[in-house]
């Protein structure tokens, strides 16, 4: 193995592919190069370092420098002051504060504890680790059983917006007798607002992997899908490569470290439709059918794809499944409150200083998320909304910043935790524009099958488009709660039951804003 | 012609919107034909009908012929917020087109989109495969202009 002076960890996701990193990391190649130290300085392409708004950022390890917002004309000067003369450019580096934030955010990972900081697509990387541990230890040392208790005793509940324990589905499933049962992936993410799992596939795509051998052997399935969205390539084209290296290692196949068991991993592309994050209209199109909701029960995880049984797991969940097989469920229930154990990564938008991601413990309060992740309202700005949980989600008021994110904290108020999105408004936002947007998505998303979700958007759409154009009457306030209680009440899945949590809580909580255009 | 990429999948209606995708991408002008649905119809033993369902309902396939360029402009809360409005207000302007409408060159398809999960550098957009972030409406004079220079 070649020894190197230093590493230089780029980070390469779409933010930062849309800042141009592809030129800039050649043009440092070719610098290096010409100044002979190609064999000193190696250069790895990671996913993203956790800093957002920030350009091209790079990491020098063994110094531990992060370079932001680079342009092609800072490369020779880095390659000459810092790698030739060992002077890094502090006029380029991360500064004090920023880099505490950025220090602090890596403090609590789980499920994103090697993003930024292994080559993902490089198995020996995650490998050395730790990686894989946790699948030979289960398929070697544990019974099934012994796999399922441990994940249903560590209180994880799934990340994907329901929160439902994942042991106890995976319970429903596995004492079924069946020639084949199928484990399948939800990365069909689209919730808006939310990039966590483009982010854990992109910059760990092995760590999924890993918790899906586990939970297939868990609950007996030989086939897995991982059903992605079609806009995600990089996440496509980095899982392809870690399936593929994962059967050349012998993780997956036929009789997998000789203990009999066989699994085979298949990556399923949707089409854009963000009804298929509901399970079974994800089967549904992974059957290639169009993506309408099947009605429950009976439920996948005894009648799913195909009719055979199917567990379906949020790519975040999964991603803890590692984590709690090598440390055991006691360690896992460290993090955060009971009832809600674990990390959860969040993402921050909006009207934010520092608009990225971080993954702290369950119940961490939305006001820290905010200020300490976020980096705070943006300058000069006053705080006023926070639409939570993605469009399916609530928009929470000044008064709610203490609230603690996690599942139960939230439902105290009506809220949810969704998928993590945390989408920030200062006083310059319209709640009125805001909601139409909501609605706007929703309209456009509803899959049609039910006439309460169709026709209710509609209605919906036409009352909100009413009010933004100043032609509302205070009616029209009541009536459109009354719309969304309905759909609510008789929508046939989630996505046309949802509506109510944004429109009650924008009009309880900034009506001033819809009154504003009404009167 | 679509031999060479029936020949990839086995014939299960499982492998349908595999096939679309490739069929479409490999379109020069990146939309599904009538005359394809028949093909594929025949060839995975399916009705068109369920396959015009399936085109229909997802966004990312097109039955009418599109442009060399497809631009997908967010318009999800986060990117509205963040003035995607305004952005598709420009690239109207630039392209003479509305959403949904392709340009007379042929050049450019412009379409809207829901959440592409690049929130964090709201407003956003795809043109093709690249992400395009933090717009503002000087840079998308800039972007469009590279594309429209022959550079790509």
């Amino acid at each position: 193995m070649k020894f190197y002076r230093s590493h230089i960890l780029i980070g390469i996701d779409d933010s930062s592919l849309a800042a141009g990193v592809k030129e800039i990391e050649a043009l440092l190649r070719s610098e290096l190069q010409k100044n002979n130290l190609s064999d000193e300085i190696n250069i790895l392409e990671t996913g993203t370092l956790g800093l957002f708004g920030t350009g091209v950022s790079m990491t020098v390890f063994p110094e531990q420098v992060t370079y932001v917002n680079l342009t092609a004309a800072d490369v020779p000067e880095i390659v000459s002051e810092h790698f030739l003369k060992g002077r890094p450019v502090t006029r380029l580096a991360l500064k004090a504060p920023l880099k505490k934030h950025y220090d602090y955010n890596y403090k609590n990972r789980i499920v994103l504890a090697n993003s930024g900081k292994i080559n993902p697509e490089d198995i020996k990387d995650y490998l050395a680790a730790g990686g894989y541990e946790a699948w030979e230890k289960a398929l070697l040392i544990m019974q099934p059983g012994e796999v399922v208790d441990e994940v249903k005793a560590s209180g994880l509940r799934g990340r994907g917006g329901a929160g439902f324990p994942t042991g106890l589905k995976w319970s429903f499933t596995a004492p079924i007798k069946a020639e084949q049962k199928l484990f399948v992936i939800n990365a069909d993410e689209g919730e808006p607002g939310t990039f966590k799992d483009r982010l854990i596939m992109e910059g760990d795509p092995h760590k999924l992997l890993e918790g899906i051998m586990i939970g297939s052997y868990a609950v007996g399935a030989t086939k897995a899908y991982i059903y992605i969205r079609g806009e995600y390539k990089l996440c496509i084209h980095r899982l392809e490569i870690a399936i593929k290296d994962a059967y050349e290692y012998g993780l997956l196949g036929n009789n997998i470290f000789d203990s009999g068991f066989d699994l085979d991993i298949y990556i399923k592309i949707g089409a854009g439709a963000y009804v298929c994050g509901e399970e079974t209209a994800l089967i549904e199109s992974m059957e290639g059918n169009r993506g309408n909701p099947r009605s429950k029960p009976p439920f996948p995880g005894v009648q799913g794809a195909w009719q055979l049984p199917t567990v379906v797991n949020n790519v975040e969940t999964i991603a803890n499944v590692p984590a709690i097989i090598t440390n055991g469920s006691e360690w896992y229930k460290g993090y955060g409150p009971d009832g809600c154990s674990g990390t959860k990564v969040f993402t921050i938008m909006g009207d934010v200083n520092l608009p990225g991601l971080c993954e702290v413990d369950m119940g961490t309060s939305l006001r820290t998320i905010i200020d300490e992740f976020g980096g705070g309202v943006k300058e000069g700005h006053q705080f006023k909304a926070a639409l939570v949980g993605g469009a399916a989600g609530v928009f929470l008021p000044i008064e709610r910043l203490d609230v603690n994110m996690d599942y139960n904290s939230l439902r105290n108020y009506a809220a949810v935790l969704g998928s993590g999105a945390i989408l920030v408004m200062d006083e310059r936002a319209d709640i009125v524009d805001m909601l139409y947007s909501v609605i706007r998505f929703f309209r456009h998303e509803s899959c049609g099958k039910c006439s309460p979700c169709a026709n209710g958007n509609e209605m919906l759409y036409k009352l909100i488009s009413k009010i933004r154009k100043g032609k509302g009457a205070p009616e029209d306030l009541y009536n459109m709660d009354k719309v969304a209680e309905a759909m609510f009440h008789s929508s046939f899945c989630a996505l046309g039951q949802s509506l109510v949590m944004p429109i009650r809580s924008a009009i309880e909580h900034f009506k001033a804003d819809f009154l504003k255009r009404i009167n | 012609m679509y031999e060479e990429i029936f020949k990839k999948y086995t014939p299960e209606k499982e492998n349908l919107i595999y096939i679309l995708h490739e069929i479409q991408d490999t379109h020069p002008q990146q939309y599904i034909s009538e005359e394809a649905v028949e093909w594929v119809a025949e060839y995975l033993q399916i009705e068109p009908s369920h396959i015009f369902g399936v085109l229909t309902f997802y966004t990312m396939f097109s039955t009418k012929p599109r442009g060399k360029n497809i631009i997908r402009l967010c318009e999800s809360p986060p990117c509205f917020l963040r003035g995607s409005e305004k952005m598709l207000k420009r690239l109207a302007q630039l392209l003479k087109v509305k959403a949904g409408e392709t340009t007379s060159d042929g050049l450019f398809t412009l379409e809207l989109c829901a959440c592409l999960g690049v929130c964090g550098n709201a407003p956003v957009m795809m043109i093709n495969e690249d992400v395009y972030g933090d717009l503002t409406e000087e840079k998308l004079d800039k972007i469009i202009a590279s594309y429209t220079g022959g550079e790509k």
